[in-house]
Protein backbone atom coordinates (compact mmCIF):
# COMPACT_ATOMS: atom_id res chain seq x y z
CA UNK A 1 0.00 0.00 0.00
CA UNK A 2 2.44 2.39 1.14
CA UNK A 3 6.35 1.99 -0.25
CA UNK A 4 8.98 4.45 1.29
CA UNK A 5 12.32 4.42 -1.21
CA UNK A 6 15.38 6.18 0.25
CA UNK A 7 13.48 8.97 1.34
CA UNK A 8 15.35 11.68 2.72
CA UNK A 9 13.62 14.98 4.44
CA UNK A 10 15.72 18.06 5.14
CA UNK A 11 13.92 21.04 6.45
CA UNK A 12 16.15 24.52 5.98
CA UNK A 13 18.33 25.76 6.89
CA UNK A 14 20.29 22.21 7.56
CA UNK A 15 18.18 19.59 9.35
CA UNK A 16 18.19 16.57 8.02
CA UNK A 17 14.72 14.76 9.49
CA UNK A 18 15.13 11.70 7.41
CA UNK A 19 17.79 9.84 5.69
CA UNK A 20 17.40 7.27 3.20
CA UNK A 21 14.12 5.46 5.02
CA UNK A 22 12.87 2.61 2.90
CA UNK A 23 10.82 0.72 4.36
CA UNK A 24 6.87 -1.06 3.08
CA UNK A 25 3.40 -1.12 4.76
CA UNK A 26 1.31 -3.54 3.41
CA UNK A 27 -3.05 -3.35 3.43
CA UNK A 28 -4.00 -4.30 6.67
CA UNK A 29 -1.18 -3.67 8.68
CA UNK A 30 -0.69 -2.07 11.88
CA UNK A 31 2.51 -0.34 12.28
CA UNK A 32 4.21 1.37 15.60
CA UNK A 33 6.51 4.14 14.31
CA UNK A 34 8.78 4.67 17.84
CA UNK A 35 12.11 6.42 18.54
CA UNK A 36 13.15 9.21 20.66
CA UNK A 37 12.00 13.13 20.52
CA UNK A 38 12.93 14.52 17.42
CA UNK A 39 13.44 11.13 15.62
CA UNK A 40 11.37 12.13 12.57
CA UNK A 41 8.23 10.14 13.01
CA UNK A 42 5.78 12.88 12.79
CA UNK A 43 8.09 14.11 9.90
CA UNK A 44 7.60 10.06 8.49
CA UNK A 45 3.81 10.86 8.94
CA UNK A 46 3.48 13.91 6.72
CA UNK A 47 5.17 12.67 3.69
CA UNK A 48 1.99 10.20 3.00
CA UNK A 49 -0.81 13.03 2.84
CA UNK A 50 1.76 15.23 1.06
CA UNK A 51 1.72 17.69 4.17
CA UNK A 52 5.55 17.89 3.84
CA UNK A 53 7.38 16.50 0.69
CA UNK A 54 10.44 14.58 0.46
CA UNK A 55 13.90 16.00 -0.19
CA UNK A 56 14.96 13.29 -2.32
CA UNK A 57 13.48 9.46 -3.14
CA UNK A 58 10.29 8.12 -3.93
CA UNK A 59 7.00 7.47 -1.97
CA UNK A 60 4.42 5.36 -3.61
CA UNK A 61 0.68 5.08 -2.33
CA UNK A 62 -1.28 2.72 -3.79
CA UNK A 63 0.86 2.95 -6.66
CA UNK A 64 0.99 6.95 -7.01
CA UNK A 65 4.35 9.03 -6.50
CA UNK A 66 3.25 11.26 -3.97
CA UNK A 67 5.96 13.36 -4.05
CA UNK A 68 5.13 14.10 -7.53
CA UNK A 69 1.32 15.18 -7.50
CA UNK A 70 0.02 17.96 -8.62
CA UNK A 71 -1.57 20.61 -5.75
CA UNK A 72 -4.59 20.05 -7.20
CA UNK A 73 -4.72 16.32 -7.10
CA UNK A 74 -3.45 16.63 -2.76
CA UNK A 75 -6.94 16.81 -1.81
CA UNK A 76 -8.17 13.68 -2.95
CA UNK A 77 -5.27 11.84 -1.90
CA UNK A 78 -5.85 13.05 1.66
CA UNK A 79 -9.29 11.88 1.34
CA UNK A 80 -8.64 8.08 0.93
CA UNK A 81 -6.85 8.97 4.39
CA UNK A 82 -7.59 9.25 7.78
CA UNK A 83 -5.48 11.80 9.58
CA UNK A 84 -5.07 12.33 13.62
CA UNK A 85 -2.49 14.61 14.24
CA UNK A 86 -0.44 15.38 17.08
CA UNK A 87 -1.56 18.71 18.13
CA UNK A 88 -4.97 17.15 16.86
CA UNK A 89 -6.22 19.93 15.11
CA UNK A 90 -9.72 20.30 16.34
CA UNK A 91 -12.17 23.60 15.87
CA UNK A 92 -12.77 25.53 19.00
CA UNK A 93 -15.57 27.23 17.23
CA UNK A 94 -18.00 24.44 16.86
CA UNK A 95 -19.50 21.29 18.97
CA UNK A 96 -18.28 17.80 18.71
CA UNK A 97 -20.94 16.70 16.23
CA UNK A 98 -20.12 19.62 13.93
CA UNK A 99 -16.05 18.76 14.13
CA UNK A 100 -16.95 15.39 12.81
CA UNK A 101 -18.50 16.40 10.08
CA UNK A 102 -16.30 18.53 8.60
CA UNK A 103 -14.56 15.32 6.26
CA UNK A 104 -18.02 14.15 4.96
CA UNK A 105 -19.20 18.13 4.03
CA UNK A 106 -15.69 18.42 2.30
CA UNK A 107 -16.32 15.14 0.61
CA UNK A 108 -19.63 16.15 -0.28
CA UNK A 109 -22.30 14.15 1.37
CA UNK A 110 -25.59 14.77 1.51
CA UNK A 111 -26.26 16.30 5.24
CA UNK A 112 -28.54 13.42 6.02
CA UNK A 113 -26.34 10.48 5.69
CA UNK A 114 -23.45 13.01 6.85
CA UNK A 115 -25.16 13.53 9.53
CA UNK A 116 -25.79 9.25 10.58
CA UNK A 117 -21.94 8.94 10.01
CA UNK A 118 -20.93 11.31 12.11
CA UNK A 119 -23.29 10.02 14.75
CA UNK A 120 -22.41 6.35 14.15
CA UNK A 121 -18.47 7.35 14.67
CA UNK A 122 -18.96 9.48 17.39
CA UNK A 123 -20.62 6.40 18.83
CA UNK A 124 -17.74 3.74 18.01
CA UNK A 125 -15.37 6.29 20.15
CA UNK A 126 -17.95 6.58 22.95
CA UNK A 127 -18.99 10.31 22.61
CA UNK A 128 -22.50 10.01 21.37
CA UNK A 129 -23.87 11.75 24.59
CA UNK A 130 -21.23 14.76 24.27
CA UNK A 131 -22.10 15.09 20.12
CA UNK A 132 -23.75 18.70 21.53
CA UNK A 133 -20.24 19.81 23.66
CA UNK A 134 -17.90 22.49 22.58
CA UNK A 135 -14.67 20.44 22.46
CA UNK A 136 -13.15 22.92 25.17
CA UNK A 137 -15.18 21.29 27.44
CA UNK A 138 -14.13 17.79 26.61
CA UNK A 139 -11.42 16.12 29.07
CA UNK A 140 -7.58 15.23 26.92
CA UNK A 141 -8.93 12.11 26.18
CA UNK A 142 -12.76 12.82 25.15
CA UNK A 143 -10.29 15.06 22.81
CA UNK A 144 -7.94 12.66 21.71
CA UNK A 145 -11.19 10.29 20.84
CA UNK A 146 -13.36 12.87 19.33
CA UNK A 147 -9.89 13.28 16.67
CA UNK A 148 -9.50 10.44 15.90
CA UNK A 149 -13.72 10.33 15.17
CA UNK A 150 -12.87 12.90 12.44
CA UNK A 151 -10.41 10.61 11.56
CA UNK A 152 -12.28 7.64 10.82
CA UNK A 153 -15.97 8.88 10.07
CA UNK A 154 -15.90 8.65 6.06
CA UNK A 155 -14.34 5.09 6.76
CA UNK A 156 -10.59 5.85 5.15
CA UNK A 157 -8.76 2.59 4.45
CA UNK A 158 -5.56 4.10 6.21
CA UNK A 159 -4.99 5.78 9.48
CA UNK A 160 -2.51 7.48 10.34
CA UNK A 161 -2.13 8.68 14.08
CA UNK A 162 0.67 11.19 15.65
CA UNK A 163 1.02 10.05 19.30
CA UNK A 164 -2.48 10.00 20.23
CA UNK A 165 -1.87 8.72 23.39
CA UNK A 166 0.64 11.19 24.42
CA UNK A 167 -0.75 13.66 27.85
CA UNK A 168 -3.17 11.09 28.36
CA UNK A 169 -3.17 8.85 32.00
CA UNK A 170 -2.09 5.06 31.51
CA UNK A 171 -6.04 3.44 31.68
CA UNK A 172 -7.09 6.02 29.05
CA UNK A 173 -3.89 5.82 26.76
CA UNK A 174 -5.39 1.93 26.82
CA UNK A 175 -8.70 2.76 25.66
CA UNK A 176 -7.59 4.94 22.93
CA UNK A 177 -4.89 2.48 21.70
CA UNK A 178 -7.65 -0.47 21.77
CA UNK A 179 -9.85 2.04 19.49
CA UNK A 180 -7.07 1.99 17.29
CA UNK A 181 -6.60 -1.86 17.16
CA UNK A 182 -10.35 -2.73 16.65
CA UNK A 183 -9.89 -0.36 13.43
CA UNK A 184 -6.97 -2.35 12.61
CA UNK A 185 -9.28 -5.71 13.78
CA UNK A 186 -11.87 -4.36 10.82
CA UNK A 187 -9.30 -4.36 8.05
CA UNK A 188 -7.85 -0.68 8.51
CA UNK A 189 -4.22 -0.17 7.30
CA UNK A 190 -3.14 1.70 10.97
CA UNK A 191 0.29 3.65 11.08
CA UNK A 192 0.76 5.19 14.58
CA UNK A 193 3.93 6.97 15.63
CA UNK A 194 4.10 6.23 19.29
CA UNK A 195 6.65 6.93 22.10
CA UNK A 196 5.28 3.86 23.87
CA UNK A 197 5.20 1.00 21.36
CA UNK A 198 3.90 -1.55 24.33
CA UNK A 199 0.24 0.04 24.23
CA UNK A 200 0.16 -2.11 20.38
CA UNK A 201 1.35 -5.11 20.92
CA UNK A 202 0.25 -6.90 17.97
CA UNK A 203 2.03 -4.25 16.04
CA UNK A 204 5.00 -3.84 13.32
CA UNK A 205 7.37 -1.82 14.63
CA UNK A 206 9.55 0.47 12.76
CA UNK A 207 11.87 2.21 14.99
CA UNK A 208 13.28 5.47 14.53
CA UNK A 209 16.61 7.37 15.55
CA UNK A 210 18.16 10.25 14.14
CA UNK A 211 16.10 10.17 11.16
CA UNK A 212 17.67 6.51 10.19
CA UNK A 213 15.41 3.05 10.39
CA UNK A 214 17.28 1.01 12.95
CA UNK B 1 -27.16 18.64 -8.52
CA UNK B 2 -24.24 18.48 -6.78
CA UNK B 3 -22.27 21.47 -8.12
CA UNK B 4 -25.93 23.58 -7.34
CA UNK B 5 -26.15 21.54 -3.51
CA UNK B 6 -22.42 23.02 -2.83
CA UNK B 7 -23.34 26.34 -3.67
CA UNK B 8 -26.32 25.72 -1.84
CA UNK B 9 -24.75 25.08 1.36
CA UNK B 10 -21.77 27.37 0.93
CA UNK B 11 -24.27 30.37 0.50
CA UNK B 12 -26.24 29.12 3.87
CA UNK B 13 -23.02 29.02 5.37
CA UNK B 14 -22.24 32.99 4.40
CA UNK B 15 -26.05 33.61 5.43
CA UNK B 16 -24.80 32.14 8.76
CA UNK B 17 -21.86 33.93 9.06
CA UNK B 18 -23.38 37.00 8.28
CA UNK B 19 -26.04 36.61 10.98
CA UNK B 20 -24.08 35.64 13.46
CA UNK B 21 -21.99 38.86 13.47
CA UNK B 22 -25.51 41.08 13.26
CA UNK B 23 -24.21 44.77 14.25
CA UNK B 24 -20.75 44.03 11.77
CA UNK B 25 -22.74 42.86 9.24
CA UNK B 26 -25.61 45.63 9.34
CA UNK B 27 -22.62 48.20 9.31
CA UNK B 28 -21.07 46.88 6.26
CA UNK B 29 -24.69 47.13 4.68
CA UNK B 30 -25.25 50.07 5.11
CA UNK B 31 -21.79 51.60 4.34
CA UNK B 32 -22.24 49.48 0.78
CA UNK B 33 -25.54 51.46 0.87
CA UNK B 34 -24.79 54.89 1.39
CA UNK B 35 -22.05 54.29 -0.78
CA UNK B 36 -23.75 53.11 -3.78
CA UNK B 37 -26.93 55.15 -3.29
CA UNK B 38 -25.42 58.00 -4.84
CA UNK B 39 -24.36 56.89 -8.16
CA UNK B 40 -27.84 54.84 -8.04
CA UNK B 41 -29.84 58.42 -7.12
CA UNK B 42 -28.08 59.61 -9.65
CA UNK B 43 -28.57 58.02 -12.21
CA UNK B 44 -32.27 57.37 -11.75
CA UNK B 45 -33.07 60.79 -11.46
CA UNK B 46 -30.84 61.67 -14.69
CA UNK B 47 -33.19 59.36 -16.16
CA UNK B 48 -35.80 61.08 -15.31
CA UNK B 49 -34.49 64.32 -16.98
CA UNK B 50 -32.94 62.22 -20.21
CA UNK B 51 -37.04 61.59 -20.89
CA UNK B 52 -37.93 65.18 -20.25
CA UNK B 53 -35.17 66.27 -22.70
CA UNK B 54 -36.39 63.40 -25.61
CA UNK B 55 -40.18 64.84 -24.76
CA UNK B 56 -39.21 68.47 -25.43
CA UNK B 57 -36.68 67.90 -27.75
CA UNK B 58 -39.69 66.79 -30.64
CA UNK B 59 -41.42 69.48 -30.54
CA UNK B 60 -39.42 72.60 -30.53
CA UNK B 61 -41.34 75.59 -29.94
CA UNK B 62 -41.21 79.98 -30.03
CA UNK B 63 -42.93 81.12 -26.77
CA UNK B 64 -43.56 85.19 -27.52
CA UNK B 65 -43.32 87.33 -24.36
CA UNK B 66 -45.09 90.35 -24.65
CA UNK B 67 -44.57 93.64 -22.20
CA UNK B 68 -47.26 93.23 -19.03
CA UNK B 69 -48.74 96.70 -20.72
CA UNK B 70 -49.23 95.78 -24.12
CA UNK B 71 -53.08 95.87 -25.14
CA UNK B 72 -54.84 92.37 -25.80
CA UNK B 73 -55.58 93.45 -29.86
CA UNK B 74 -51.33 93.84 -29.96
CA UNK B 75 -51.37 90.46 -28.90
CA UNK B 76 -54.13 89.08 -31.08
CA UNK B 77 -52.51 91.27 -34.18
CA UNK B 78 -49.58 89.12 -33.54
CA UNK B 79 -51.52 86.03 -33.73
CA UNK B 80 -53.23 86.90 -36.93
CA UNK B 81 -50.14 87.51 -38.50
CA UNK B 82 -48.08 84.78 -37.54
CA UNK B 83 -51.44 82.52 -38.88
CA UNK B 84 -50.84 83.67 -42.03
CA UNK B 85 -47.37 82.69 -42.24
CA UNK B 86 -46.20 79.33 -44.18
CA UNK B 87 -43.61 77.93 -41.30
CA UNK B 88 -46.03 78.33 -38.52
CA UNK B 89 -47.87 74.76 -38.24
CA UNK B 90 -49.88 76.10 -34.69
CA UNK B 91 -50.42 79.70 -32.91
CA UNK B 92 -51.54 79.42 -28.82
CA UNK B 93 -52.60 82.50 -27.12
CA UNK B 94 -51.60 82.43 -23.31
CA UNK B 95 -53.43 85.20 -21.48
CA UNK B 96 -51.49 86.73 -18.84
CA UNK B 97 -55.17 86.16 -16.98
CA UNK B 98 -55.35 82.78 -17.26
CA UNK B 99 -51.48 82.31 -16.51
CA UNK B 100 -52.40 84.51 -13.02
CA UNK B 101 -55.13 81.79 -12.45
CA UNK B 102 -52.58 78.54 -13.01
CA UNK B 103 -50.34 79.90 -10.85
CA UNK B 104 -52.28 80.84 -7.72
CA UNK B 105 -53.26 77.29 -7.79
CA UNK B 106 -49.86 76.25 -7.32
CA UNK B 107 -50.36 76.18 -3.38
CA UNK B 108 -46.47 77.02 -2.67
CA UNK B 109 -47.25 80.55 -4.75
CA UNK B 110 -50.63 81.47 -3.88
CA UNK B 111 -49.63 83.18 -0.57
CA UNK B 112 -46.78 85.29 -2.84
CA UNK B 113 -49.49 86.08 -5.46
CA UNK B 114 -52.03 87.09 -3.68
CA UNK B 115 -49.81 89.99 -2.09
CA UNK B 116 -48.90 91.19 -5.17
CA UNK B 117 -50.61 94.74 -6.37
CA UNK B 118 -51.22 93.56 -10.22
CA UNK B 119 -50.97 90.74 -12.60
CA UNK B 120 -46.98 90.15 -12.98
CA UNK B 121 -47.37 88.05 -15.87
CA UNK B 122 -47.88 89.30 -19.71
CA UNK B 123 -49.32 87.78 -22.33
CA UNK B 124 -47.29 84.86 -24.04
CA UNK B 125 -47.85 83.36 -27.81
CA UNK B 126 -46.94 79.67 -28.06
CA UNK B 127 -45.42 79.11 -31.71
CA UNK B 128 -45.38 75.25 -33.00
CA UNK B 129 -43.01 75.74 -36.41
CA UNK B 130 -44.01 73.53 -39.41
CA UNK B 131 -40.72 71.81 -39.45
CA UNK B 132 -38.58 71.38 -37.26
CA UNK B 133 -35.36 72.50 -38.60
CA UNK B 134 -33.71 75.24 -35.73
CA UNK B 135 -32.60 77.46 -38.73
CA UNK B 136 -36.06 78.13 -39.62
CA UNK B 137 -37.13 78.74 -36.06
CA UNK B 138 -34.35 81.03 -35.53
CA UNK B 139 -35.12 83.40 -38.10
CA UNK B 140 -38.69 83.90 -36.74
CA UNK B 141 -37.37 84.53 -33.28
CA UNK B 142 -34.98 87.34 -34.54
CA UNK B 143 -37.86 88.47 -36.54
CA UNK B 144 -40.24 88.53 -33.60
CA UNK B 145 -38.18 90.15 -31.56
CA UNK B 146 -38.32 93.27 -33.97
CA UNK B 147 -41.90 93.49 -33.24
CA UNK B 148 -43.83 96.38 -31.49
CA UNK B 149 -44.45 95.01 -27.72
CA UNK B 150 -42.74 91.78 -27.91
CA UNK B 151 -40.37 91.75 -24.47
CA UNK B 152 -38.80 88.91 -25.40
CA UNK B 153 -38.18 85.46 -27.35
CA UNK B 154 -37.27 82.27 -26.61
CA UNK B 155 -36.33 79.32 -28.23
CA UNK B 156 -37.95 76.06 -26.19
CA UNK B 157 -35.74 73.65 -27.82
CA UNK B 158 -32.60 76.16 -26.28
CA UNK B 159 -33.30 74.60 -22.95
CA UNK B 160 -33.51 70.92 -24.32
CA UNK B 161 -29.94 71.41 -25.90
CA UNK B 162 -28.90 73.23 -22.43
CA UNK B 163 -29.98 70.09 -20.79
CA UNK B 164 -28.68 67.50 -23.10
CA UNK B 165 -25.27 69.69 -22.51
CA UNK B 166 -25.68 69.35 -19.07
CA UNK B 167 -27.15 65.67 -18.82
CA UNK B 168 -23.87 64.74 -21.06
CA UNK B 169 -21.93 66.84 -18.26
CA UNK B 170 -23.95 65.14 -15.65
CA UNK B 171 -23.11 61.73 -16.50
CA UNK B 172 -19.23 61.72 -17.31
CA UNK B 173 -18.96 62.90 -13.60
CA UNK B 174 -21.64 60.00 -12.52
CA UNK B 175 -19.86 57.52 -14.26
CA UNK B 176 -16.59 58.67 -12.51
CA UNK B 177 -18.62 58.80 -9.50
CA UNK B 178 -19.94 55.25 -9.97
CA UNK B 179 -16.51 54.26 -10.50
CA UNK B 180 -14.77 55.33 -7.82
CA UNK B 181 -17.72 54.31 -5.34
CA UNK B 182 -17.62 50.83 -6.76
CA UNK B 183 -14.01 50.34 -6.56
CA UNK B 184 -14.95 51.65 -2.42
CA UNK B 185 -17.40 49.02 -2.66
CA UNK B 186 -14.49 46.14 -4.03
CA UNK B 187 -12.14 47.43 -1.30
CA UNK B 188 -14.76 47.37 1.76
CA UNK B 189 -15.69 43.61 0.95
CA UNK B 190 -11.94 42.52 0.11
CA UNK B 191 -11.49 44.20 3.43
CA UNK B 192 -14.26 42.29 5.31
CA UNK B 193 -12.78 38.86 3.62
CA UNK B 194 -9.25 39.58 4.19
CA UNK B 195 -10.77 40.09 8.29
CA UNK B 196 -12.87 36.99 8.13
CA UNK B 197 -9.91 34.29 6.29
CA UNK B 198 -7.81 35.78 9.15
CA UNK B 199 -10.29 34.60 12.06
CA UNK B 200 -10.88 31.26 10.04
CA UNK B 201 -7.50 30.79 9.81
CA UNK B 202 -7.54 27.47 11.85
CA UNK B 203 -10.76 26.39 9.68
CA UNK B 204 -8.94 26.92 6.30
CA UNK B 205 -5.46 24.73 7.51
CA UNK B 206 -7.50 22.23 8.99
CA UNK B 207 -10.07 21.88 5.89
CA UNK B 208 -7.01 21.38 3.50
CA UNK B 209 -5.63 18.94 5.92
CA UNK B 210 -8.98 16.98 5.60
CA UNK B 211 -8.98 16.69 1.55
CA UNK B 212 -10.49 19.86 0.92
CA UNK B 213 -9.86 22.15 -2.32
CA UNK B 214 -9.69 25.16 -2.99
CA UNK B 215 -13.00 25.72 -4.85
CA UNK B 216 -14.52 24.29 -1.12
CA UNK B 217 -12.92 26.66 0.85
CA UNK B 218 -13.01 30.13 -1.25
CA UNK B 219 -17.21 29.21 -2.23
CA UNK B 220 -18.21 30.38 1.54
CA UNK B 221 -16.02 33.34 1.65
CA UNK B 222 -17.15 34.60 -1.99
CA UNK B 223 -21.01 34.12 -0.64
CA UNK B 224 -19.95 36.25 2.09
CA UNK B 225 -18.53 38.73 -0.27
CA UNK B 226 -21.79 38.44 -2.77
CA UNK B 227 -24.21 38.36 -0.50
CA UNK B 228 -23.21 41.54 1.49
CA UNK B 229 -22.95 43.55 -2.16
CA UNK B 230 -26.10 42.10 -2.32
CA UNK B 231 -27.72 43.40 0.63
CA UNK B 232 -25.85 46.60 0.32
CA UNK B 233 -27.27 46.98 -3.11
CA UNK B 234 -31.05 46.62 -1.43
CA UNK B 235 -29.97 49.13 1.16
CA UNK B 236 -28.80 51.44 -1.84
CA UNK B 237 -32.25 50.60 -3.44
CA UNK B 238 -34.33 51.83 -0.16
CA UNK B 239 -32.20 54.80 -0.02
CA UNK B 240 -33.13 55.88 -3.57
CA UNK B 241 -36.53 54.85 -3.32
CA UNK B 242 -36.92 56.71 0.48
CA UNK B 243 -35.40 59.73 -1.31
CA UNK B 244 -37.72 59.74 -4.74
CA UNK B 245 -40.61 59.53 -1.84
CA UNK B 246 -39.65 62.23 -0.26
CA UNK B 247 -38.61 64.66 -3.53
CA UNK B 248 -41.79 63.54 -5.20
CA UNK B 249 -44.00 66.73 -4.46
CA UNK B 250 -41.20 69.48 -4.13
CA UNK B 251 -39.61 68.11 -7.77
CA UNK B 252 -43.36 67.97 -9.29
CA UNK B 253 -44.15 71.69 -7.87
CA UNK B 254 -40.78 73.02 -8.98
CA UNK B 255 -41.08 71.52 -12.72
CA UNK B 256 -44.83 72.59 -12.87
CA UNK B 257 -43.29 76.28 -12.45
CA UNK B 258 -41.21 75.78 -15.79
CA UNK B 259 -44.61 74.12 -17.25
CA UNK B 260 -42.74 70.60 -17.06
CA UNK B 261 -44.81 67.87 -15.98
CA UNK B 262 -41.85 65.60 -13.82
CA UNK B 263 -43.13 63.14 -11.55
CA UNK B 264 -40.39 61.02 -9.72
CA UNK B 265 -41.16 57.75 -10.04
CA UNK B 266 -39.89 54.11 -7.60
CA UNK B 267 -37.00 52.42 -10.04
CA UNK B 268 -37.93 50.10 -12.36
CA UNK B 269 -38.04 46.94 -12.14
CA UNK B 270 -34.65 46.82 -14.71
CA UNK B 271 -32.98 49.53 -12.94
CA UNK B 272 -33.43 48.06 -9.65
CA UNK B 273 -32.41 44.63 -11.05
CA UNK B 274 -29.24 46.28 -12.83
CA UNK B 275 -28.11 47.79 -9.20
CA UNK B 276 -28.37 44.70 -7.54
CA UNK B 277 -26.81 42.32 -9.61
CA UNK B 278 -23.74 45.09 -9.85
CA UNK B 279 -23.74 45.40 -6.44
CA UNK B 280 -23.69 41.51 -5.65
CA UNK B 281 -20.95 41.54 -8.51
CA UNK B 282 -18.64 43.89 -7.00
CA UNK B 283 -18.72 42.83 -4.13
CA UNK B 284 -18.04 38.95 -5.35
CA UNK B 285 -15.32 41.08 -7.06
CA UNK B 286 -13.72 42.36 -3.96
CA UNK B 287 -14.45 38.59 -2.27
CA UNK B 288 -12.27 37.38 -5.14
CA UNK B 289 -9.39 39.94 -5.23
CA UNK B 290 -9.19 39.12 -1.12
CA UNK B 291 -8.71 35.25 -1.18
CA UNK B 292 -6.53 35.48 -4.66
CA UNK B 293 -4.33 37.47 -2.40
CA UNK B 294 -4.62 35.36 1.00
CA UNK B 295 -4.96 31.86 -0.04
CA UNK B 296 -2.08 31.05 -2.25
CA UNK B 297 -1.79 27.39 -1.70
CA UNK B 298 0.79 26.79 0.76
N1 LIG C 1 8.85 22.48 9.89
C1 LIG C 1 10.09 22.20 10.35
N2 LIG C 1 11.10 23.04 10.11
C2 LIG C 1 12.34 22.76 10.54
N3 LIG C 1 12.66 21.67 11.23
C3 LIG C 1 11.69 20.79 11.50
C4 LIG C 1 10.36 21.01 11.10
N4 LIG C 1 9.60 19.97 11.51
C5 LIG C 1 10.45 19.15 12.17
N5 LIG C 1 11.70 19.62 12.15
C6 LIG C 1 12.88 18.96 12.73
O1 LIG C 1 12.96 17.68 12.16
C7 LIG C 1 13.33 16.75 13.15
C8 LIG C 1 12.29 15.64 13.24
O2 LIG C 1 11.07 16.21 13.70
P1 LIG C 1 9.77 15.36 13.94
O3 LIG C 1 8.68 16.32 14.29
O4 LIG C 1 9.53 14.49 12.78
O5 LIG C 1 10.17 14.50 15.21
P2 LIG C 1 9.27 13.51 16.07
O6 LIG C 1 9.94 12.19 16.02
O7 LIG C 1 7.87 13.59 15.65
O8 LIG C 1 9.43 14.15 17.50
P3 LIG C 1 8.34 14.22 18.69
O9 LIG C 1 8.32 12.87 19.30
O10 LIG C 1 8.94 15.25 19.63
O11 LIG C 1 7.06 14.62 18.10
C9 LIG C 1 13.49 17.52 14.45
O12 LIG C 1 14.85 17.79 14.61
C10 LIG C 1 12.73 18.79 14.21
O13 LIG C 1 13.34 19.85 14.89
MG1 LIG D 1 6.14 14.27 16.43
Amino acid sequence: MIRFDRITKRYPPDITALAEISAEIGAGELVAITGHSGAGKSTLLKLIPAIERPTAGSLLFNGQNVGALPPRALPFLRRNMGLVFQDQKLLFDRNALANVLLPLEIAGFPPREARRRAEAALDKVGLLKRAKAMPIALSGGEQQRLAIARAVVHRPALLLADEPTAHLDTDTARDVANIFIEFHRVGVTVLVATYDASLFPSARCLALSQGRLV
Amino acid sequence: MNWLSAHGRAMQLALARLIAAPLNTLLSILGIGILLALPAGGQWLLEHLAALGRGAAATPQLTIFLQVEAERPAAEEIVARLKKRAEVAKVELLAREDTLERMKRQESLADVIAALPKNPFPDAIVVTPADENPVTLEALATEARQWRQVEAVQIDSDWARRLSALLHLARIGLGLLATLLGLGLVAITFNTIRLQVLTREAEVEVSRLLGATDAFIRRPFLWYGALLGLFGGAMAWLIVAAAMFALRLPVAELAQLYGIELELALPTLPFSAMLLGAAAFLGWLGAALSLRQQLRAP
